[in-house]
């Protein structure tokens, strides 16, 4: 999207085509140069202003240099760091040690913008055709059968935890499986995207993979009805009774009262009957006559109703929210 | 063969059968009718193979003995020494760490859905979350799951209870902005009252439940906190749908 500059290979396309950054998206420009979008990232990165004009690639007298290095990039691969010091030995080894720093910086601020980028109408667009292609990688769990995963983070500081991928059908976080991935900070993703693309785009079927999604992946007709918010087929699908691992010795069960019987099964559980988690109407059966079911009965149920009808809207509407307000803003 | 056999790159999940064990026939018993060319196998595995034959020939009889010791192998991890051995490598991690997050990195134990060869692959069980994953490498992937058994990592629990870790309700709750989702909170909370009902089950017994005794007092406490919270959760969920 953003690489649509004009230069040869832009510094955000280079940093998302380094190994390790495939789940990264590439930040289109425009999103960059809205500074409604960057509120607060001042304060969280060094040299901020060097460091944006390096992901923005709008440093005149660098030009030159910068798309040599990038040509040495494609060999190096992994180290971005490495980069301006081949800078440093051909020209002004006195702002060297200054380009490692902006380098490093830049990157944490591709990073922090692009928590926010996901989380935009653009961005988590471009979130789902990476998903669609299965760039995220799949779950591995056994009876998740290869669901596909989503990148998120454990908390919004840099710093904190690394990159780890969710996936939808069992609800649970797994640790990316190739190593490469262990040095990307989690909160280039951020907390939110991971719940906010299910939010997003409810019309996936989850359970779908490989070449299933090639060919349709979305949630057929049959299947619509809607509980909680959700497509009830799309309720953590790789959960319940069938789906829980139950131990066994020479063919006898386990049982849960032996030292090391089975403890975790809640953990993969989901109800038979998936409406006994309509909690709002259980509410409203056993307490037929309060008036806290009033508004519940309004903030549940007929929202549910309605949704299917809303759902063009609902499907862009988080940042719509945003972008609007960016607009007005300027 | 064995040495070589256990060392060779894709065979990493295998330990080494002692030479006492292949050589009482009685542990193979049956075995004879499940592989082509058994004595020759056999004879490969326990290094007294003598044979002239073609290179055809050899590499059907060297398939024939890798098929004849994974099912051995599958006898063997269950015997005392065999679970020793096993308990290792299961020390060393030499079969992985589990992938889920709050599982920390538990070592993993191989192990097989069926006892019949030929049906499916390998699994990996972690005995922290008590669930099955598919192995990270496709060489892994590769091998029959017959080789291992259904009980074998079931068995090495029982014998070593105390290598049972504590159990830990911590866990993923998806949010956006902040705010649990409705849907997955709404499962989630079904799960817990799953997870209150064992305990109090177990406790009823008097038998240890296997979590950290206050962890599980604590949840049951926030259990009712979350029960008074449910029109708040509701709301804030649908509110979620308002926003989103």
């Amino acid at each position: 999207m953003s690489s649509s500059s004009g230069t040869p290979e832009s510094w955000i396309s280079s940093f998302c085509s380094l190994l390790g950054h495939e789940y990264f998206a590439e930040v289109s420009e425009e999103f960059i140069e809205d500074d409604f979008n960057l509120t607060g990232l001042q304060t969280q990165v060094a040299m901020y202003k060097e460091a944006l004009e390096m992901i923005l690639d709008v440093e005149p007298e660098d030009d030159d240099e910068e798309d040599e290095d990038e040509e040495d990039d494609e060999d190096e691969s992994i180290e971005g760091i490495d980069r301006p010091r081949h800078g440093e030995r051909r020209n002004h080894s006195r702002i060297a040690s200054d380009l490692s720093v902006i380098e490093s910086s830049a990157e944490m601020l591709y990073g922090l913008i692009h928590q926010r980028f996901i989380c935009s109408r653009a961005g988590i667009q471009q979130m789902s055709e990476k998903y669609e292609l299965g760039h995220f990688g799949v779950c591995p769990r056994s009876h998740c059968e290869q669901s596909r995963t989503l990148p998120v983070g454990l908390s919004d500081i840099p710093g904190e935890e690394t990159v780890k991928l969710f996936c939808p059908s069992c609800l649970d976080v797994y640790v990316p499986p190739n190593s490469r991935f262990q040095t990307v900070d989690g909160a280039f993703f951020g907390r939110t995207f991971g719940a906010l693309f299910l939010l997003t785009f409810p019309e996936y079927d989850l359970t779908k993979r490989g070449a299933d999604v090639l060919a349709n992946a979305r949630v057929s007709d049959d299947d619509k009805e809607m509980l909680n918010g959700m497509y009830t087929c799309n309720i953590a699908p790789g959960l319940g009774s069938n789906k829980i691992y139950e131990p066994r010795i020479y063919g006898f069960r386990v049982s849960e009262v032996a030292r090391s019987g089975p403890r975790m099964q809640w953990l993969r559980d989901k109800p038979d009957n998936i409406s006994e988690l309509d909690e709002a109407r259980h509410h409203a059966e056993a307490n037929p006559d309060s008036d806290d079911d009033e508004s519940m009965n309004l903030n549940g149920r007929p929202v549910r109703r309605l949704r299917p009808r809303r759902r063009h809207g609902q499907g862009g509407s988080p940042m719509a929210l945003e972008a609007n307000g960016a607009d007005s803003e300027l | 063969m064995r040495p070589q056999f256990i060392s060779s790159r894709g065979n990493e999940y295998f330990c080494e059968i002692d030479e006492d064990y292949l050589t009482d026939r009685f542990n193979l018993t049956g075995l004879n009718t499940e592989v082509q060319y058994y004595q020759y196998a056999l004879d490969l595995i326990t290094d007294v193979f003598d044979l002239d034959c073609d290179d055809d020939m050899r590499e059907t009889i060297e398939k024939s003995a890798r098929h004849l010791y994974g099912l051995i192998h599958a006898r063997y991890i269950v015997t005392t020494r065999g679970l020793a051995k096993m308990l290792d490598k299961y020390k060393k991690a030499d079969f992985g760490k589990c992938p889920r997050v709050f599982c920390h990195s538990h070592p993993l134990l191989p192990m097989g859905q069926t006892d019949i060869p030929h049906q499916k692959p390998v699994k990996l069980y972690c005995v922290r979350c008590e669930d099955v994953y598919n192995p990270k490498s496709s060489r892994h992937a590769a091998i029959d799951g017959a080789y291992f058994g259904t009980s074998f990592h079931n068995i090495m629990f029982q014998v070593y209870p105390a290598l049972v870790p504590p159990k830990s309700a911590d866990r993923y709750i998806p949010r956006v902005y902040g705010f649990k989702v409705h849907a997955s909170a709404a499962l989630i909370r079904w799960q817990n009252t799953q997870r209150a009902d064992m305990l109090r089950r177990l406790r009823k017994l008097e038998i240890e439940s296997g979590f950290k005794e206050d962890v599980g007092d604590e949840d049951l406490e926030e259990e009712d906190e979350e029960e008074d919270d449910i029109e708040l959760e509701g709301m804030e969920g649908d509110a979620m749908h308002v926003v989103g």
